[in-house]
């Protein structure tokens, strides 16, 4: 361990020492508040005339003792706290813990409930992607593509809200199905905005695919073997940029992800381009799977039949006395969930999360662990940029689309 | 020696050949095998199952707090292989005096941050580790906030 530092004062050194000959080294600190780290990260970097020659990330500036916090709330009220885990995608979150706990519960989640988290999740992609392109074009410089991507990303977020009341922290699973069902006139906003969106991705590519700054900026840029990448624990589109097909929703398929049609695209280049390209194909898989979402979506019930787990209607609660007792032993005290420990694997839209929950029989869960996929991601950066140029710092760590929250938790 | 309810489960069985005192026990549970490793072999028997094995991934490392239960700390290690498309749990059990166990940063790169923020939160040392230090907290904290002795609330007297 090292020795402590002087408090609320950064160490501008470096945990290597300079080397004794040759020119002299500069140190340049990058962030924790620069506007291309999306969020709160530093980078020491150390170069050699504008040669990146080593590169420390310091984080943990948004440390926030998520997982602290599960162990003094009930299994319910946890789900509050997964939102805030990773804040552009929080229903990816929701549904790697929910599935976790139902897991360990062994509850049966009814079919639309299990299709409508899977809408719900890829809406959480197209938010959480058209966010990524939004900022990583800013970052490189095309102003415009910003502006593009959050019209979109706009009209997403207010179909969050229409059937949650939230536009960002939604919330919205319940373990053992969802909170309500969506409200009249959803389907329609969501069928106009699907019929739309594949020539809206048709015109972020316009301003960008063929782009010649932007080739320029991103093609053979930020390149990291795939051995490295499997080794440091990177995830996600990072890897399929590599050519590795690998998706934990065709792996280990999970809430009924195995009835939609759909590809996972790869590419080989491994480059900043490469990855952008995946990212674009996301999109338009994953409206693909919107669509099919909405026009097979089964009847039937929203919410697992376990009267123990989950809330009874509020028109049984006024009318039955049953009803009622469970109602109060839930929201009161919540449900006991047997002994066990779980791990469940999610594809979330920056690569593999996991949710481990190990369980004491009680109320509370005893132990939340996030396997969150911007902190393996993260840990890939130093192989990434050493030995590239301080202009490509920007775009490679773009590429890997992380955010803090998710690191840090 | 092997467990008898893991006798049917291959990636228990070729530990148990490859080193038949590192395995102590285990469970499968909800489709999820466990085994429980001696502390002291970590290191070998994560590389056999990397290199012999296949499980190129180090999903994650974590540990749970049985306090005030002895051995009280369980660390905990989630494999995965791409190419069998499987998932296997480590478990080391430790004492709660000095709890310390060696690093598995040689075996992957990945397990340098994840050990890290078992030291910083857990207060569990690593041995071997290349930069052990604090990852989540600042470098001058005292204690280990996700130990269950820690308060969740209050501020420090």
């Amino acid at each position: 361990m090292s020795e402590p530092g002087v408090p609320g004062q950064f160490t501008a050194t470096l945990e290597r020492d300079q080397p004794e000959t040759g020119p002299r080294r500069m140190i340049l600190n990058m962030g924790p508040q620069h506007p291309s780290t999306h969020g709160v990260l530093r980078l020491l970097i150390e170069l050699d005339g504008e040669t990146i020659t080593h590169c420390e990330p310091d984080i943990g500036y948004l440390h926030t003792g998520i997982e602290k916090e599960c162990e003094v709330k009930t299994y319910q009220q946890a789900v509050t706290l997964t939102d805030r885990v990773d804040y552009l995608a929080p229903l990816s979150n929701n549904l790697a813990y929910c599935l976790a706990v139902e897991k360990l519960l062994q509850l049966e989640i009814p079919p639309q409930a299990q299709w409508m988290r899977v809408m719900l999740a890829e809406f959480t992609r197209l938010n959480s992607h058209l966010v990524w392109l939004a900022t990583h074009a800013i970052d490189i410089g095309a102003m415009s593509v910003f502006l593009y991507c959050f019209r979109e990303r706009e009209e997403i977020l207010r179909i969050f809200e229409m059937f949650s009341g939230q536009r960002m922290m939604t919330s919205y699973f319940r373990i053992g199905g969802l909170a309500l069902e969506p409200p009249r006139g959803w389907y329609q906003r969501v069928k106009k905005f699907i019929d739309i969106f594949p020539s809206r991705v048709d015109e972020y590519e316009n301003l960008l695919t063929a782009n010649p700054i932007w080739i320029g900026r991103t093609k053979g840029v930020g390149f990291i073997s795939l051995e490295d990448m499997l080794d440091l624990g990177v995830t996600g589109p990072m890897l399929r940029a590599a050519g590795l097909k690998i998706d934990a929703r065709k792996d280990r398929p999970y809430s009924s992800y195995d009835k939609f049609d759909f590809e996972v695209p790869t590419r080989t280049a491994n480059d900043v381009y490469a990855r952008y390209q995946v990212r674009i194909e996301e999109l338009r898989q994953s409206a693909k799977i919107i669509r099919q979402a909405m026009e097979g979506m089964p009847s039937g019930p929203w919410k697992a039949d376990d009267p123990h787990v989950v809330l009874p209607d509020r028109e049984k609660m006024k009318t039955q006395m049953e009803a009622l007792i469970y109602h109060f032993k839930i929201v009161t005290e919540g449900f006991r969930v047997p002994e066990g420990e779980v791990y469940h694997v999610i594809e979330s839209p920056r690569g593999e999360l996991g949710y481990y929950v190990v369980s004491d029989g009680t109320a509370t869960p005893y132990r939340v662990h996030m396997r969150t996929p911007s902190f393996g991601n993260l840990q890939a950066v130093p192989t990434m940029v050493e030995g590239i140029l301080i202009a490509d710092v920007i775009a490679s760590i773009g590429s890997m689309d992380f955010v803090l929250g998710d690191t840090d938790r | 020696m092997l467990p008898e309810n893991l006798q049917e489960y291959s990636t228990a069985a070729a530990v148990d050949r490859f080193d038949a005192d590192a395995l102590t026990g285990g469970k499968h549970a909800l489709g999820e095998l466990t085994l429980e490793i001696v502390p002291a072999k970590i290191v070998s028997v994560c590389g056999f199952l990397k290199y012999d094995q296949k499980f190129v991934r180090l999903s994650a490392v974590t540990a749970v707090d049985r306090f005030p239960a002895e051995p009280r700390f369980e660390v905990v290690y989630h494999l995965h292989s791409i190419e069998r498309n499987e998932r296997l749990r480590l478990k080391c059990r430790l004492p709660g005096q000095d709890p310390a166990i060696d690093s598995v940063t040689s075996v992957w790169r990945s397990a340098n941050w994840y050990e890290r923020e078992v030291f910083d939160l857990f207060g569990i040392q690593f041995r071997n580790h290349p930069n052990l230090k604090r990852i989540m907290m600042p470098d001058d904290w005292e204690g280990y906030p996700l130990r269950k002795d820690y308060p969740v609330t209050g501020s420090r007297v």
